[in-house]
C-alpha cells in the first residue's frame, strides 16, 4: 500500500488506449490531413480547375445522400434508384454465375475425367477480362440489359468455380471413411458429407465472385449506358460535376463493403469452427 | 427387430450383436514408384511390405489389443479388417464370411475422432443410425442416439457443435456414434492417441465401463501398456516392420471389472507388464537403429 511506485503505474493506464482507440485517433488525424491538405490545395489553385474543394464535395455529397429517392427522368435520379438498379444487375448476373458455378464445380469435384476435360476452358476463359465479353455479348443478344447481365454472369463463375472444385476435392478423408464404413449411398455422401464439407469454400468463393461483379458493374454500365451507378459516373463526368463522381465513388465503395461483410458472415455461419 | 421390451435401445451383454473374427494370411504391399520418369528423376522407390502373413482369430465377445512399436502396420491392419484398405493377399472372415469392404457390421472409432463439424452431437449419432437403418421412424433414431448418448456420458451435450466440445468429449461421441449402429465387432484405431493423460485414464475407464455392459468383439490399436492391460482379454504384440508380423499373444487373465487402481495386485500383472515392456523397448531400439543405418546410407 505504502509503495510509492503504485500511483504512479495506475496513472499511467489510467491514459493509455487500446489498440482500437489508436488506430481510430489515427484514422481521424489522416483523414484530417488528407481534408485539409484537400481544401487547402483546391482553394490555392494547386489543382486542375476542374477539382472542387473538399468542402464543396462534402455539400454536394450530404444533398445526394439526404435525397436518395427522387426521379425526375431517365438523367436525373436519386443515387438510391442508380444504386437498387446496379444492384438488381449485379444480383441477377450473380445468381446465373452462381447456378452455373456451383453445380459445374461440384462436378469436376468429384470426378477428375470431368476435371482434367474442362480445366482447358477453365484455364483460357480465366484470366479474360470481363469487358472483353461485352462487345460478345451485345452482338450475341442485341440487348444493353442482357448484355450486362451477362457479362456479370461470366465474371462471377470463375471464383465460384475453382473453389467449389476444391472444396468438394479436398473432403477430409476421415469424413469419407465414415461414411464408407456406414456404408452410405453416393448420393447421401454428397448430400450430407461432402456438400456441407465444402459449403466454407464455396461460400468464399462466392465472396471473391460478388467482389468482382461489384467491381465490373461500374465499367459495365459506364459502356452499356442507359441506366445504373456506372451510367451516372459517366453522365456526371460528362457534366463536368466532379462532386458527384465522388459522391459515386464513395457510395459505391461503401455497398461494395456491406456486400463484402454479408459473405463474410455467411462464411463463419457455415465453417462451424473450421479455418479456411 | 426386436420388439421393444426393454426401456432402453442398448442391448445388454448376452444379447447385444458380438463376432469372431479371422485374418487369414494377410500381407499387405505397398507398391513402389518404378516408371521411367520416376527413375530419371531418381526418385523410384522399391516396394514396402508393411505386413506379412499375418494370421489372428478373435473370438465373439472378446477385447483384443493389438500393440507394436511406431510404424508396425498397426492401423493398416485395422484399415484392413475395417475394409478401407484392401489386403495385398489373404481374407479376414466375420463370423466365417470374407469381408469385401466396409459395412456397418464393424463399427470404427477413428483417432482424429472424424466428426462431421456441421453436426450436432445428436446429428453425429442420427447421421450413422439413419444411413444404416434408413427405414427406422425419426422418433426411434432419436431414442437410440439418446440411450448412446447416455451411455458415454453426455447427456446435456447433445447440441452442441464438435467444436464446442474439448478432445475427450469428442472421442465420447466417435463411440457413441460407433456402438449406435449396434456392430458384431468394434474397431478402435489408437482411439486416445491425442489426449492428454488425464482424460486418457477417464475415458479408458469409461470403455472399460461400456464393455462390461456390451461385451462386444474389441480391437484395440494402442501403444500404451498400460491401456492394454486395463482394458484386453488378449494381448497381439506385433514385429517391427517392415515385414511385421505377429510376435506374441498374450492372455491377460484378471477378472472384471476392472479398476485401474487395483489392477497391479493381480499376480501376473508384473509379469505380463514387463514382458511387455521388454519386447517394446527392444522392437523400437531396433527401428530407431535401422531409422539410423538408413540415413547414414542415405
Amino acid at each position: 500500500m505504502n509503495n510509492p511506485a503504485l500511483p504512479a503505474v495506475r496513472s499511467k493506464k489510467a491514459i493509455a488506449l487500446s489498440i482500437n482507440q489508436q488506430a481510430f485517433l489515427l484514422f481521424l488525424l489522416i483523414l484530417g490531413v488528407l481534408l485539409l491538405f484537400w481544401e487547402v490545395g483546391a482553394k490555392m489553385g494547386l489543382f486542375s480547375q476542374l477539382m472542387p474543394s473538399a468542402s464543396e464535395t462534402i455539400k454536394e455529397t450530404w444533398w445526394w445522400l439526404s435525397k436518395p429517392f427522387f426521379d425526375y427522368g431517365p438523367n436525373d435520379k436519386g443515387i438510391g434508384w442508380l444504386l437498387l438498379t446496379s444492384l438488381r444487375r449485379v444480383l441477377l448476373g450473380f445468381a446465373i454465375g452462381s447456378a452455373i458455378a456451383i453445380p459445374l464445380g461440384i462436378l469436376i469435384g468429384l470426378s477428375e475425367v470431368f476435371s482434367r476435360a474442362v480445366d482447358p476452358f477453365i484455364q483460357v476463359l480465366k484470366p479474360v477480362s470481363p469487358l472483353a465479353w461485352l462487345p460478345l455479348g451485345l452482338g450475341l443478344l442485341k440487348n444493353s440489359e442482357s448484355t450486362a447481365l451477362f457479362v456479370i454472369a461470366i465474371t462471377s463463375i470463375w471464383p465460384t468455380l475453382i473453389n467449389t472444385k476444391f472444396g468438394v476435392s479436398h473432403v477430409d478423408t476421415s469424413y469419407l471413411d465414415v461414411t464408407r464404413t456406414l456404408g452410405a449411398s453416393r448420393w447421401r455422401t454428397l448430400i450430407k458429407v461432402i456438400l456441407p464439407a465444402a459449403a466454407p469454400y464455396i461460400v468464399s468463393g462466392l465472396r471473391i465472385s460478388i467482389g468482382i461483379a461489384w467491381l465490373v458493374i461500374v465499367a459495365a454500365e459506364i459502356l452499356v449506358g442507359g441506366s445504373g451507378i456506372g451510367y451516372f459516373v459517366w453522365n456526371e463526368w460528362n457534366n463536368l460535376k466532379i462532386t458527384s463522381i465522388i459522391t459515386a465513388i464513395l457510395v459505391i465503395g461503401g455497398v461494395g463493403l456491406v456486400l463484402d461483410r454479408l459473405f463474410s458472415f455467411l462464411q463463419t455461419w457455415v465453417a462451424f469452427g473450421q479455418r479456411v | 427387430m426386436m420388439t421393444s421390451s426393454y426401456a432402453s435401445s442398448i442391448k445388454p451383454a448376452d444379447m447385444s450383436a458380438s463376432a469372431p473374427l479371422s485374418i487369414q494370411g494377410v500381407s499387405k504391399i505397398y507398391h513402389g514408384k518404378r516408371d521411367w520418369f520416376s527413375r530419371m528423376t531418381r526418385k523410384a522407390t522399391l516396394d514396402y511390405t508393411a505386413l506379412d502373413d499375418i494370421n489372428l482369430d478373435i473370438e465373439a465377445n472378446t477385447f483384443v489389443s493389438i500393440i507394436g512399436p511406431s510404424g508396425c502396420g498397426k492401423s493398416t491392419l485395422l484399415n484392413i479388417m475395417a475394409g478401407l484398405s484392401q489386403p495385398t493377399t489373404g481374407t479376414v472372415l466375420i463370423d466365417g464370411v470374407p469381408i469385401t469392404g466396409p459395412g456397418p457390421d464393424r463399427g470404427v472409432v477413428f483417432q482424429n475422432y472424424a466428426l462431421m463439424p456441421w453436426m450436432t452431437v445428436m446429428d453425429n449419432i442420427r447421421f450413422a443410425i439413419e444411413t444404416v437403418n434408413p427405414k427406422l421412424s425419426a422418433t426411434r433414431q432419436k431414442a437410440i442416439a439418446h440411450d448412446y448418448i447416455e451411455l458415454v456420458g453426455l447427456t446435456g451435450a447433445e447440441d452442441r457443435h464438435p467444436h464446442e466440445l474439448s478432445g475427450g468429449m469428442k472421442q465420447r461421441v466417435g463411440i457413441a456414434r460407433a456402438l449406435a449402429i449396434d456392430p458384431q465387432i468394434l474397431l478402435m484405431d489408437e482411439p486416445f492417441g491425442a489426449l492428454d493423460a488425464l482424460t486418457r485414464g477417464f475415458l479408458q475407464d469409461e470403455v472399460e465401463r461400456i464393455w462390461e455392459q456390451q461385451r462386444k468383439t474389441v480391437i484395440l490399436i494402442t501403444h500404451s501398456i498400460e491401456e492394454a492391460l486395463l482394458l484386453s482379454d488378449k494381448i497381439v504384440m506385433m514385429t517391427r516392420g517392415p515385414e511385421a508380423k505377429i510376435a506374441k499373444i498374450l492372455d491377460v487373465p484378471f477378472p472384471r471389472p476392472r479398476h485401474r487402481e487395483l489392477l497391479d495386485q493381480q499376480p501376473a500383472y508384473h509379469d505380463i507388464k514387463a514382458e511387455m515392456e521388454l519386447h517394446l523397448s527392444q522392437e523400437t531400439r531396433a527401428v530407431e537403429e535401422s531409422r539410423i543405418r538408413r540415413r547414414a546410407i542415405a
